[in-house]
């Protein structure tokens, strides 16, 4: 007990003897001063040290002496650098109150409240504040303090370097912005301090030190001091406290502490009594997907064939994250040992959980069907023949693209019309050019005349239409076609022959069979003859006029124009094969004309972009219509103006449908380079629809400058399709 | 004369469904307690099929909840805790800024706690729902288990879900549940099988984290917390089930040999106790200690179609047991380099015996210097001193049988050799999918064909290869030599005119063929006559289907051209 006692006396002297020290450091934190007077001060007090160490009666004096002569002492001595005072304090403070003592007046000599001061007052702040002024701080009197004139650019300070011999004990002071020359004491303490040594050149470090309070205990205590009366009397105050907290918990403000349950008693059988009726409530519930488990990818060791490679991988780094596959890079290491944490662990964890309860949810049926009930069920091409299978002659000796093609009603001639300026008669038979009529211009189209009992075959150039009459029939068949041409002599020549010019050919021109040239005011694209080869109508497409279409009568050689009004830019015509009715194909409808009653009767919406062409089926109530964004669209009449059918079969703009004249066949062109057969059976029977089955695509022609087929026609009698490309080849496909 | 007129969004959809500001609006919680209240009570957002219609004709952006969900929010318990907790925290901030220390003591004290387990309850009506939505619970448990008592979150959190692990992992142990393995880049998957239900589950590799900033740690810990529940849950009804002691209580006999090994205990026996349970080299208490009871399948009278399925399924169940008792009579010690707790983990799932060194972990059973050692699993190139009656061998090994469920000869894993691919157990190949030649190899031998011979085989090839090779060389020569000679000719045709008659070609009337070609043919027409929306759907199938086979026989490619590359490789080794 003694012991214990003791050395809380001693205790308490120690806190006695550094109360007042406190005080004084605390002041002078507050004051400033020069740093070099403080260095000075150290030396001046490190003499008389060694004489006291002993005794606390000594510092209880200089507590005392402190508190008297505080003022004056500190303003001198103290730098305002409170930063390095901490470390020699202890050194420093008993010292500096003997030189109070000592060197009183000295120091007041030193001292004069009137000398100029030209100390910086501004206070420890960063000196960069300053930078830019020519003033360092204010002085007692709030005047500006100057920096001294500094000239000094770099070659001067080289000059100073080289030539000052104690350049290098010069020191700038930031805060007075002056050089100053350090004294030899100076730089020996500098060195000293750099070296880690004590600053004073007597002070032995390893001196032995010697404790003040022993370690051993005492007999006697260092005071003996009585236990006070409080401590045996209870404390009033601490009734109170008790008095409060018992009417606290009376009135239920404080609970007492619950039992931490952390065990293993938490835990219980939940699911002891199960009842599924619970599960009723939770009909819309739908369980969230579970994470798929990995694959070969993912493993630390993956077969060779699932790491990227170089190509795989810089397409992965540039992909969005949200696209790529694999949301990592599989990576081999040689063993387990190399594997390192996962990166991205925490991100996945939480993103599972974001989606757990951030992510709407929704039933989605998956789509289980097996592609082949897709296909829709179609009767066998091989139950529909006859059609046309394969390729089996080659029509050659056009030097440019044949653009158009034409059967002779016989079926025993073809012509075609190219652009190298000639039409050209072949032996469908034969494959064999029979004769060229050289036009001397690209031929738009050929159409021959329908009628059996005459052989003549309209030709399209420019804003011609020539007739011809090639020698390739019986005599009689020519002789009624010419008869045909010269009806008009007999029937005293019209009024006026209408917008058209006729002319008769002649000279060399009459000997290759040209018979009549029908000028036109501009180029005619597209012919087509009346069922029964008296009427030709052309077509000339033009935005901006009303003369797009005439109607030419060749017996009475007098051309009309139907129409008064532009209802858009034709493509092409057809006349109805047994009723008097007219096709008009603009770029989006197709308008039918009642030509007896000269009204439209019906306006058919094509449902594509632009309509090529169109073919009328020999029946009269269906309508086929190619056009360039790939569609083939199949129009019943009698069903609606809206197409029964569109067929998107070809890859490429189609240029050219035909229907066959007896089989239930027709076929599209497309620059794709196919021709596509397909078998359209019409019913009498106007409740049953008719059958459109596609039964044999046709390739051959070569696709040239982005064009491959261009014009297709059936045999008039024969299940054949000739077809005409941009490679200059007819084709007959049998 | 009708009645009035009906108005817009009053019925129907619309009203079947609630936006989550008016949700929460109605619920008067803030956004944070709402989102917990979601989080714990298992409320997710619903896409409604007329999303227009349910927004009243806007097309906005919103997250829509069931109004029912909400209603049913209402009346939850927790809601009030929630509440109380607000005004706790109130108090406290309160007494801090007073300076009021005891109070601030006593309140924290007090603060208010919940319960989940009405919850878990609620959510999970049978213990069958709980085991199938327990993947999330096991991942989230053992990411927290790993992470370091830093200030992420709880401290007793993390010693909460290490406990829950443990426990589960113990579990899997006495029960032999685990099925497949799969060591990842991200971590290892474990699957067992518990109540025929299949749960996967993902550890991460024993590394410190480095915490992202972009994740919001309070989420996880509100999952956190809910998941404990349902992992403590389930942990006592599946040691019930087994007749264990819940908390699990080490072996009495067992217990005391540990006791006996270290003897000088650096901790506390309460604190090490978990370490020791976590050290899974010892087995649990049970309340009755039964013998292994066997359920044998009992047999039924059945249809004979059904006999075949029947036998099937003995011969699974005959194969599963083999497979648990896998590394039965086995004697594994763990170099200090292995992850020990999943090798532990593996091999005691299969009735190995397993141990390591004493200063890695607490609960080792034997020396490094035991005889009876069978195998020695080390991950580095060498060891210093080799005992001569055991297979030193990698820790792929361990997981490659598992996953194979046999014993695979560990010709393959020795030390320091480069070892073959480790697979995805959890990869189904079905037909026409791409199987990697590692896994042909592995159903071998489960087959029970031998490999050893295939090897021989092999290497036999190879040499024929090689003398096939220097043919080549040979014939090589031969070749050029040829191919000057069709060279010299190719010049001679050139330089005569271009006519000339070739022998024609025979074309051989293939009826097999020509049906096929009409077929494809005639198919190609049909699809022609598709609708638009039935081919739309069409081209999709078939262009997955051709992805795929795509895929396949890229990797295949890939494969080919990485094993010519190798052996290209040996060859100039060789030489």
């Amino acid at each position: 007990m003694e012991d214990t006692r003791r050395s809380d006396n001693v205790d308490a002297t120690e806190v006695l003897q550094r109360t007042p020290k406190k005080k004084e450091k605390t002041k002078r934190v507050a004051d400033d001063g020069e740093y070099d007077d403080e260095i000075f001060s150290i030396h001046v007090c490190d003499k008389e040290e060694d004489g006291e160490e002993s005794g606390s009666a000594e510092s209880v004096f200089s507590g005392l002496e402190d508190s008297g002569s505080d003022s004056e002492e500190e303003e001198e001595e103290e730098g305002g650098d409170g930063s390095d005072k901490d470390e020699d304090d202890e050194v420093e403070q008993g010292d500096s109150r003997d030189d109070g003592g000592c060197q009183k007046k000295e120091e007041y000599d030193l001292d004069s409240s009137d000398e100029e001061d030209i100390r910086n007052t501004v206070g420890n702040i960063p000196m960069e504040w300053y930078k830019d002024f020519p003033h360092v701080g204010y002085n007692l009197d709030g005047k500006k303090i100057y920096k001294p004139i500094r000239s000094k650019d770099e070659l001067e300070q080289f000059l100073d370097k080289m030539e000052n011999p104690d350049y290098w004990r010069t020191v700038h002071d930031k805060r007075t912005g002056s050089d100053i020359v350090l004294s030899d004491e100076q730089v020996e303490l500098v060195k000293r301090l750099q070296r880690g040594q004590f600053g004073d050149v007597n002070f032995d470090e390893f001196q032995p030190s010697v404790d003040f309070f022993t370690k051993d205990v005492m007999l006697h205590p260092v005071t003996n001091r009585p236990a006070d009366k409080r401590s045996f009397i209870p404390s009033l105050v601490e009734k109170d406290k008790v008095s409060k907290l018992v009417h606290a918990i009376k009135m239920g403000w404080i609970k007492p502490r619950r039992a931490r349950d952390d065990g293993g008693g938490r835990y219980y059988d939940l699911w002891s009594n199960e009842d599924s009726s619970l599960a009723a409530q939770h009909r819309m519930h739908l369980p969230a997907p579970k994470i798929p488990l990995p694959g070969h990818h993912e493993s630390y060791n993956p077969p060779p064939e699932y790491l990227f490679t170089e190509e795989e991988r810089a397409l992965w780094e540039q992909q969005d994250p949200a696209d790529r596959k694999l949301p990592f890079v599989p990576v081999k290491f040689s063993s387990l040992r190399r594997v390192p944490a996962f990166p991205r662990f925490i991100h996945e964890r939480f993103e599972r959980c974001l989606d757990l309860y951030l992510c709407p949810r929704q039933r989605k049926m998956r789509v289980d069907v097996d592609p082949e009930d897709l296909i829709p069920k179609l009767p066998k091409p091989k139950d529909l023949r006859p059609f046309p299978t394969t390729q089996s002659l080659v029509y050659r000796g056009h030097g440019g693209l044949v653009r158009s093609i034409s059967v002779s009603p016989s079926g025993q001639w073809l012509a075609s019309g190219s652009d190298d300026g000639s039409v050209r008669f072949w032996e469908v038979s034969s494959s064999r050019c029979v004769q060229v009529v050289p036009v001397g211009g690209a031929v738009k189209c050929v159409r021959w005349n329908p009628n059996p009992c005459v052989c003549l075959l309209a030709v399209a150039l420019d804003s011609l239409v020539l007739i011809v009459s090639p020698p390739l029939a019986e005599r009689q068949v020519l002789l009624s076609s010419e008869r045909l041409l010269a009806a008009h002599r007999e029937a005293e020549p019209a009024e006026n022959a209408g917008p058209a010019g006729w002319s008769d050919a002649e000279g060399e021109e009459r000997r290759l069979g040209l018979r009549l040239k029908i000028r036109h005011p501009k180029a005619v694209k597209q012919l087509a003859w009346h069922a029964k080869g008296d009427y030709l109508a052309s077509v000339m497409p033009d935005h901006s006029s009303h003369q797009q279409v005439f109607v030419h009568q060749l017996s009475t050689r007098r051309s009309q124009n139907p129409f008064r009004r532009n209802k858009g830019l034709v493509q092409c015509v057809s006349f109805h094969p047994v009723r008097p009715y007219f096709f008009v194909a603009t770029q989006r409808n197709v308008r039918i004309y009642n030509l007896a009653k000269q009204e439209m009767t019906k306006k058919l919406q094509a449902n594509s972009k632009w309509i090529s062409s169109m073919a009328v089926h020999p029946g009269g109530d269906h309508v086929i219509c190619g056009s360039y964004d790939c569609r083939l669209g199949w129009f019943d009449l009698d069903l609606s103006t809206k197409p029964y059918k569109m067929l998107r079969h070809h890859k490429k703009a189609v240029r050219a449908v035909a229907y066959h004249r007896l089989y239930p066949l027709f076929a599209s062109a497309s620059d794709d380079g196919s021709v596509i057969v397909c078998h359209g059976t019409v019913y009498n029977d106007l409740l049953q629809n008719p059958l459109i089955v596609p039964v044999k695509v046709l390739k051959g022609h070569m696709v040239t400058h982005e064009l491959g087929v261009l014009d297709v026609t059936f045999h008039p009698t024969q299940p054949w399709v000739f077809s005409s490309g941009a490679d200059s080849t007819v084709r007959l496909f049998t | 004369m009708g009645g009035l007129q009906k108005k817009k969004y009053e019925s129907g959809s619309a009203t079947n469904y609630i936006t989550r500001n008016r949700a929460r609006k109605k619920l008067q919680l803030s956004l944070p307690d709402f989102r917990r209240l979601c989080i714990l009570k298992g409320i997710y957002p619903h896409e409604p099929k007329h999303k227009k219609k349910v927004n009243k004709g806007s097309t906005a952006p919103r997250t829509f909840y069931l109004l029912k969900d909400i209603r049913f929010l209402l009346h939850e318990p927790i809601v009030g805790k929630f509440r109380e907790y607000k005004i706790f925290v109130r108090k406290l901030k309160k007494a801090y800024a007073k300076t009021e220390h005891t109070a601030v003591e006593r309140l924290k004290e007090n603060k208010p706690t919940y319960k989940l387990d009405h919850i878990v309850k609620e959510r999970y009506p049978t213990f069958i729902d709980a085991l199938r939505d327990i993947e999330d619970a096991l991942c989230m448990c053992f990411l927290f288990s790993t992470f370091a008592r830093t200030g992420k979150c709880h401290v007793q959190t993390i010693q909460l879900c290490r406990r829950l692990t443990v426990e589960w992992m113990n579990f899997a142990i006495t029960s032999r549940a685990l099925r497949k393995v799969f060591i990842s880049i991200k971590g290892i998957y474990y699957q067992v099988e518990v109540m025929g239900q299949l749960i996967t589950w993902l550890v991460p590799y024993q590394f410190s984290h480095d915490h992202p900033t972009d994740v919001d740690y309070r989420v996880m810990a509100t999952f956190t917390e809910f998941y404990t529940t349902l992992l403590g849950f389930i942990n006592f009804r599946l040691y019930n089930s087994l007749n264990l002691v819940y908390p699990p209580k080490l072996d009495s006999k067992a217990e005391q040999a540990l006791k006996d090994n270290n003897e000088e205990d650096y901790a506390l026996d309460a604190e090490s106790y978990l370490e020791k349970l976590s050290a899974f080299s010892a087995s649990l208490t049970r309340v009755v200690s039964a013998a292994e009871e066997e359920a044998q399948m009992d047999h039924f009278p059945v249809d004979e179609e059904d006999m075949e399925k029947l036998e099937e399924r003995e011969k699974e169940q005959k194969q599963q047991e083999a497979q648990k008792k896998m590394f039965e009579g086995l004697k594994f010690f763990l170099n200090r380099e292995v992850p020990r707790e999943s090798l532990a983990f593996v091999i005691r799932c299969f009735g190995g015996e397993v141990s390591w060194d004493r200063s890695v972990c607490i609960g080792s059973t034997y020396d490094e210097t035991d005889e009876t050692i069978t195998h020695h699993i080390v991950d580095r190139p060498s060891v210093g001193t080799q005992y001569i009656n055991r297979y030193y061998i990698q820790p792929q090994w361990v997981y490659d049988c598992v996953n194979a469920k046999i014993v695979l000869p560990v010709e393959d894993y020795f030390m320091g050799v480069t070892l073959p691919p480790h697979l995805s157990p959890f990869v189904e190949e079905k037909e026409g999918d791409y199987v990697p030649p590692e896994k042909l190899k592995i159903m071998a031998l489960q087959r029970g064909e031998k490999p050893a011979q295939q090897n021989d085989e092999e290497e036999e090839s190879e040499e024929e290869e090689e003398g096939d090779d220097e043919d080549d060389d040979e014939a090589e020569e031969e070749e050029d030599k040829v191919q000057e000679k069709k060279l010299k000719k190719m010049e001679a045709q050139r330089s005569q005119p271009k006519v000339r008659v070739t022998p024609g070609v025979m074309k051989v009337d293939n009826p097999a063929q020509r049906e096929q070609q009409e077929k494809a043919e005639e198919k190609r027409l049909a699809i022609m006559m598709m609708k638009k929306k039935d081919k739309y759907l069409y081209d999709k199938i078939m262009f997955g289907k051709k992805r795929k086979v795509r895929e396949t026989n890229k990797l295949a490619a890939k494969r080919k051209a990485h094993d010519d590359n190798e052996k290209a490789m040996k060859k100039k080794a060789r030489k």
